[in-house]
């Protein structure tokens, strides 16, 4: 049987989660609530495939898969993924799954869908040292977390223009009760938050060792979404950042923190650059795979 | 009754034929039903008999033992409960054969309810059927349509709006509560006035689980008598401003010629609340709550007016589906009615 490639299993984990969404869709269609325990297994399936394919880049890397555009919008993908397999169950909430299946489906199949963002991918990027990685996967994972974040904040906005407009048949009859999705919209923000900190406090420490090593730019953008979150989190224990505007601030600043992806890694210093090879299990005995990092970096 | 197949039938009075004065001389209490058993049993006249006994019906589902049957069990009851056979046969009703069986599915599905597609009449068909069981006198027929009913009534319940939404002003205040806090196990709740609508709403929150329930009224013997009522706690009436914010829900229904919430009043109480939402059901007329204070961050306000709309669209979507549920029971009934007849016949 031949031996299928890191792209070919991403592609089916992005089917997955697009067989999650037509699955909502047609449910919210007609009307009809969809089977939580069926979408938390096309979720899981997708989550299950998506691993393997980064696993696979991660073989080639050695290393996390976070060396171009295309990866990180998959490992973000991942990160939501994997929190919704997490939570899910205990928060029970109505559409949570379907919302995740649609911005992993979003997410997988843009970054499927611009050949240009895996055209080539640095490697070595993280110079052989553990604790850089743990800082970017850590930095990747609190995206998934706001990501998630971004979605219960949607879920909110759409409950509260029903509650207010008072129209609550149809779709509205799906969404979850209002002070749930405001409590768990805080619960992530805090953990994304704390996350983010966590990554850049790791960082920082690699950086203190050599200030040439990070662009200015991406030391602005991350530190700019770290103060961002963070505010938003003071001002929402606070009590002065509340309901729709909480959940609008929540929202916004995903599509910012997104947006920042990628000249955050365009502005990352020169580093080897090799066109991605397609990886099959068998990499590292193929002649056709990409040098190692040492390698490139020779 | 269909010459071939069981002589399966069902034979009774409803609130859809039956004025209440007479539904009242209908009733059958438990210790008559075990006699009216004990008498139809005595004379042979039934094979099987279940009796569905509830405060908008009494109905008989039985299997013949011969074409006299069903004038012996009218004559039964009628002796039995001292009603002219007369003043019956101008309210009963009767089928036979599949259409028993569609009755049967239909009200336990409540399609036959006063309130379209209320739940706890299912419960009461399977009350009726266990306690015939247990009285022996169910049989293969009655064993078969009641559990074949049941699964029909089920997947009717299930695949249809016929049970969707709530229809009454009180249970759609509920069921609004729910979809903003949840679940009401920790929900403190103010009603302010001692009026029946109010009362009416409070015990509907009561019985899903409120945590506390406040009753505060201008006539402060009346909310006293209420809160002992309701095991509530009752606040002077002049005091419940300044304690706004310690509750998650107001139900206000007072005759008030104006006005007692203002948008100032709710304001003050949301800096205090923080995150938390207040929701402010507006039952009174002229209404309680100015209108400004929906337009406040985490407040919801309906008025009776909103409830009111959201309890005839539950009932239009209920309606509109009573149709497809009658198609299902139409094919479900025909189907069990076809392996009685395989079994039976």
């Amino acid at each position: 049987m031949p031996t299928l490639t890191d792209k070919t299993w991403l592609w089916i984990a992005a089917a997955c989660y697009l067989a999650g969404v037509v699955m909502g869709t047609i449910a919210l269609w007609r009307e009809r609530r969809h089977s939580r325990a069926v979408m938390y297994v096309i979720v899981a399936a997708g989550y299950t495939f998506q691993t393997f394919g980064l696993y696979l880049r991660g073989l080639e890397v050695k290393g996390c898969p976070l060396g171009n555009t295309f990866e990180l919008f998959q490992f973000t993908a991942w990160s939501a993924a994997t929190l919704y397999l997490i939570i899910g169950p205990a928060f029970r909430l109505s559409l949570l799954g379907y919302f995740t299946a649609l911005l992993s489906a979003a997410l997988t199949f843009t970054a499927l869908a611009v050949p240009a963002w895996d055209a080539t991918r640095r490697v070595g990027i993280f110079g052989g040292n553990p604790w850089i990685e743990f800082h970017a996967a850590l930095a990747l994972f609190s995206y998934g977390i706001f990501g998630l974040l971004a979605l219960t904040s949607v879920l909110y906005l759409l409950r509260h223009y029903s509650l207010k407009s008072k129209r609550l048949g149809g779709v509205f009859a799906f969404l979850p009760p209002i002070r749930d999705l405001d409590q768990i919209g805080y619960r992530l923000l805090g953990a994304g938050v704390a996350i983010l900190a966590i990554s850049l406090a790791v960082g920082s420490v690699h950086w203190l060792r050599d200030l040439s090593s990070v662009a200015s730019f991406k030391l602005v953008a991350t530190v700019g979404i770290l103060v961002a979150y963070g505010t938003t989190l003071a001002l929402r224990a606070a009590g002065r950042l509340v309901g729709q505007r909480f959940a609008s601030v929540c929202a916004l600043l995903y599509l910012a923190a997104l947006l920042s992806l990628w000249p955050v890694n365009s502005s990352r210093p020169a580093a080897p650059t090799t066109p991605p090879p397609a990886v099959g299990l068998n990499v590292s005995s193929s002649p056709a795979a990409a040098p190692s990092p040492e390698a490139a970096s020779r | 009754m269909t010459p071939t197949g069981p002589l399966f039938f069902h034979l009774g009075a409803s609130h859809q034929t039956t004025p209440l004065a007479h539904r009242e001389k209908l009733a059958l209490p438990p210790e008559r039903a075990a006699e009216l058993h004990a008498r139809l049993a005595a004379a042979g006249a039934l094979r099987e008999v279940a009796l569905l006994n509830t405060c908008n019906r009494v109905e008989f589902y039985a299997v013949a033992a011969d074409s006299d049957a069903l004038a012996r069990l009218e004559t039964a009851f009628c002796e039995l409960q001292r009603i002219a056979p007369a003043d019956f046969a101008a309210f009963r009703q009767h089928t036979a054969g599949p259409e028993a069986i569609r009755h049967l599915i239909a009200v336990a599905a409540g399609l036959e309810s006063q309130l379209l597609g209320e739940n706890e009449i299912f419960g009461q068909v399977k009350v009726a059927y266990e306690t015939a069981q247990s009285a022996g006198t169910t049989g293969p027929v009655l064993n078969r349509v009641f559990q074949k009913a049941f699964q029909a009534a089920k997947h009717i319940r299930t695949n249809t709006g016929i049970s969707g939404g709530q229809v009454s002003t009180a249970n759609v205040a509920v069921e609004l509560a729910l979809t903003i806090f949840g679940d009401l196990t920790k929900a403190r709740v103010l009603l302010l006035g001692a009026g029946e609508i109010g009362e009416k709403t409070a015990k509907a929150f009561l019985s899903r689980g409120a945590a506390a329930l406040t009753v505060s009224s201008r006539t402060a013997e009346r909310a006293m008598e209420l809160a002992r009522v309701l095991d509530a706690t009752a606040l002077p009436f002049e005091h419940f401003h300044n304690h706004l914010e310690s509750f998650d829900i107001v139900v206000s229904a007072t005759s008030a010629p104006d006005a007692i919430i203002l948008p100032g009043h709710v304001s003050a109480a949301m800096r205090k609340r923080r995150a938390r939402p207040l929701f402010f059901i507006d039952l009174a007329l002229p209404r309680d709550i100015d209108a400004g204070v929906a337009d406040l961050e985490n407040v919801f306000l309906y008025n009776l007016d909103d409830l009111g709309k959201i309890a005839a669209q539950n009932l239009a979507t209920r309606e509109a589906d009573v149709a497809r549920a009658r198609i299902l029971i139409a094919e479900k009934a025909d189907a069990l009615w076809q392996q009685l007849l395989a079994r039976h016949g």
